[in-house]
């Protein structure tokens, strides 16, 4: 991770490794406040994305593959997406209505209230995070594969 | 209520095969044709259970200003069978087909999220809504036309998406007007509301929302992306983009816009006449001068669209009969010819029609559908494709347009002409072929004789008892174009 | 009225763009540029005079917001516009690698 030769200066790398937790941490607060605030899964799940990013820009991408999983993050990326899914068939199951709200819906302006709503903007959240960040990837690196698909 | 599930079931399967397909395609070959099948059975059943009547689903029990609804009536039904029925055959077809350039599951992914957004634009009740799955639809009919990976595909795949991105935004602009005028976006509110609008705003509006769906349906003067996108795609892609995907988000939400919102103005209904015309004689001439096997039948494609919009811009009832008729029997035959010009396409690796010989030795099941499938566009009785095209010609002349029914007739003769040369060079010609490079597997043929045998059987539609069922409450639908406002909004 | 006047003319710089320039980038750009001009668009549909953003707050009196809705439908559509454009320079990049050129006016394999 330290090799210097791949990515930007010592001094962004530095910089990243301190200012990357408190992109995570914005694009987290953005997601769990998403249905009290401007704001909400995908505007978090942008930022999120910036971040890994982020890290893709100062490290190099050779650097990065090398501890970031790609395939887990993949496979996150299809879970998030179905278990939003999931979310809407259980609103059948238990209230008869596609995506109905049937958690208890709480007092106004609580950070725990809206009933399934968080739940669905931290899916809708890692989602997009994942799928943006895999889409610049995938974008830049097609330029080193032959053909195909990508 | 089953409605939701026409979206979660495909949706669903394409998250499961990202998921736990692994290197190889057996996984997503098995959860894509189970949930193809299950759609398939889901589709009859409710056809035939519907008895003309409309239901409405009310997305997590919002009221209908506020949510978005689910609506299934007559039409509804027509087009989820076609839907599900040229998926599943598309499906089966691809197996062999696909396994023939790589093994990846991809394919299948984006294949159940074609279908994903082309159930959606169906059964929605909403403008934006109907706009979100055109656009999941039109996304993966981009990604699979460029699956190929060789450099005529990413060309054509190119040339398509910008297009699709244009129309687009011409629609958005209607949607963003009607909302601004109706203030609301609920189809059956905007109908309700459509007759106390000044008529110059529906003219705007007509006008952009023409020039985005003809876009996306290949209307003639917007037709330059179909050829190269639909004689590009793999085989299975080129038969579901021709056979439903240009009536899905083109026909269809035409259908409901000028017909059940609209409520059919006349000068559109002139203006679908003269550019189905137009689509026909120019998609029927330009198409008989091709030599590539699958340009010639996407050349045939524009031209069978202007029939059904020629039938559509008659307005009367047998002339939307003749509309809603054509639209299910080309899907059916032209998918069937595009499942044929694919396995002459594997067998020799060639699609132009000079290097094809006498195929009926080595391939004898597929020159013998491509028979079929080439009667029945041309309009050869015992056909599908006849009945349709005999109900439109005679819906003209009833309705006091000869000219038109003249077009239409000269229509079918260069359909006929284009099909020949097809027939002529392509599986009948002089040069004996003795090999073939791939042998075509019992699934392809499977999925061709389908078709071939529903070419006859569909004709059998129109017959009374079953007429009663399933056509009449399409109709009926798009004659009396207020009842579907009253439907839905429960009056 | 201005407004929606210089909303239409971003709109036809995208046109133009879309219609004059050879290079794929500036092709895509100028889709972009038109999908601009089309949440703008809808944006000022939703604006109201004197009307603040529609979110309800803790011991804020309510008075007059503007249309929440576009606003969600500018989100979506920015959603897709981000989507397309994604595929589109995948797809770009793909045509540099094969035909070697930016232009658009050289990729012409297919005819017709």
């Amino acid at each position: 991770m330290n090799n210097s030769k791949q990515g930007m200066t010592l001094i962004v790398k530095t910089v990243t490794r301190v200012t990357v937790w408190l992109i995570v941490l914005y694009g987290i607060y953005l997601i769990l406040h998403g249905h009290l605030t401007p704001g909400g899964g995908f505007g978090g799940g942008v930022i999120l994305a910036l971040a890994f990013l982020n890290i893709m820009l100062a490290y190099g991408r050779e650097a990065t593959q090398k501890w970031l999983n790609l395939k887990f993050l993949e496979d996150i990326e299809a879970v998030s997406a179905t278990l939003f899914l999931f979310m809407g068939l259980l609103g059948i199951a238990l209230g008869g209505r596609f995506l109905i709200n049937f958690l208890p819906k709480g007092s106004p302006h609580a950070l725990l209230s809206a009933g399934n709503i968080p739940i669905l903007n931290i899916l809708i959240g890692v989602k997009v995070a994942m799928s943006l960040f895999l889409v610049v990837w995938v974008l830049a690196g097609l330029h080193e594969e032959k053909g195909g698909q990508s | 209520m089953i409605l939701p599930y026409y979206i979660a079931i495909p949706l669903l399967s394409a998250f499961l095969i990202s998921l736990i397909a692994g290197k190889k395609d057996e996984w997503a070959v098995l959860l894509s044709t189970t949930a193809g099948a299950s759609m398939l059975i889901l589709s009859i059943y409710s056809l035939i259970a519907q008895n003309g009547e409309t239901f409405v689903y009310k997305m997590g029990f919002w009221s209908l200003p506020i949510g978005i609804v689910l609506v299934q009536d007559g039409l509804t039904c027509l087009m989820l069978v076609l839907v599900s029925l040229i998926s599943f055959t598309s499906l089966i077809y691809s197996v062999q087909y696909i396994r023939h350039m790589d093994r990846n599951w991809k394919y299948y992914a984006l294949f159940m999220l074609l279908i994903t957004g082309m159930n959606g634009v169906i059964i929605t009740g909403d403008l934006f809504n109907l706009f979100v799955f055109m656009e999941i639809a039109l996304f993966s009919a981009f990604a699979l036309v460029a699956y190929g990976g060789h450099a005529e595909e990413y060309e054509a795949a190119f040339k398509y998406a910008v297009m699709g991105a244009l129309s687009s935004a011409l629609v958005l602009i209607g949607i963003a007007i009607l909302y601004s005028a109706t203030s609301t976006l609920t189809l059956a509110k905007i109908a309700e509301k459509v007759p106390t609008l000044d008529p110059g705003l529906i003219f705007w509006t007509g006008g952009l929302f023409l020039a985005g769906l003809g876009l996306k349906a290949a209307i003639m003067p917007f037709h330059a992306w179909l050829p190269d996108a639909h004689s590009s795609a793999p085989a299975p892609i080129s038969s579901m983009l021709s056979g439903v995907l240009i009536k899905v988000l083109g026909i269809y939400t035409i259908i409901r816009l000028y017909f059940n919102v609209f409520n059919a103005p006349d000068f559109y209904m002139q203006v679908f006449l003269v550019l189905g015309a137009v689509s026909i004689i120019l998609g029927g001439l330009l198409s008989i001068v091709q030599w590539d096997m699958k340009r010639l039948l996407a050349y045939s494609s524009i031209s069978q669209v202007g029939y059904i919009l020629v039938g559509l811009g008659i307005g009367t009832r047998l002339g939307i009969l003749g509309a809603v008729f054509h639209l299910f029997s080309h899907a059916i035959f032209k998918s069937l010819l595009f499942y044929n010009a694919g396995a002459v396409e594997m067998a020799l690796g060639t699609r132009d029609m000079r290097k094809m010989g006498s195929l009926a030795r080595v391939l004898p099941i597929t020159s013998a559908t491509s028979l079929v499938g080439t009667l029945a566009i041309s309009g050869i009785p015992p056909f599908n494709g006849f009945i349709s095209k005999l109900i439109i010609i005679i819906a003209l002349i009833k309705a006091g347009a000869p000219v038109y029914a003249i077009l239409a007739v000269i229509g079918s003769i260069l359909t006929l002409g284009a099909m020949m040369k097809m027939q002529r060079y392509g599986f009948r010609g002089e040069t004996e072929i003795k090999k073939i490079s791939e042998k075509i597997g019992w699934r392809m043929n499977t999925a061709m004789i389908l078709l071939a045998v529903l070419c006859l059987l569909t004709g059998l539609m129109l017959l009374p008892g079953i007429r009663e069922s399933i056509v009449d409450p399409v109709v009926k639908v798009l004659v009396d174009h207020s009842q579907y406002m009253q439907l839905v909004l429960g009056r | 009225m201005t407004l929606y006047l210089m909303c239409f003319a971003l709109f036809l710089v995208g046109v133009y763009g879309l219609l004059t320039k050879r290079d794929l980038i500036k092709i895509i750009l100028s889709l972009a540029i038109m999908g601009y001009a089309v949440n703008l668009f809808l944006i000022l549909f939703a604006y109201k005079k004197d009307a603040i953003f529609p979110i309800l707050l803790k011991n804020v009196a309510q008075s007059s917001m503007v249309d929440p809705l576009p606003q969600a439908l500018v989100l979506t559509s920015i959603v897709i516009e981000l989507g397309t454009t994604a595929l589109l320079v995948a797809l770009a990049i793909r045509l540099v690698q094969k035909y070697k050129t930016f232009d658009i006016t050289k990729i012409r394999r297919l005819f017709g």
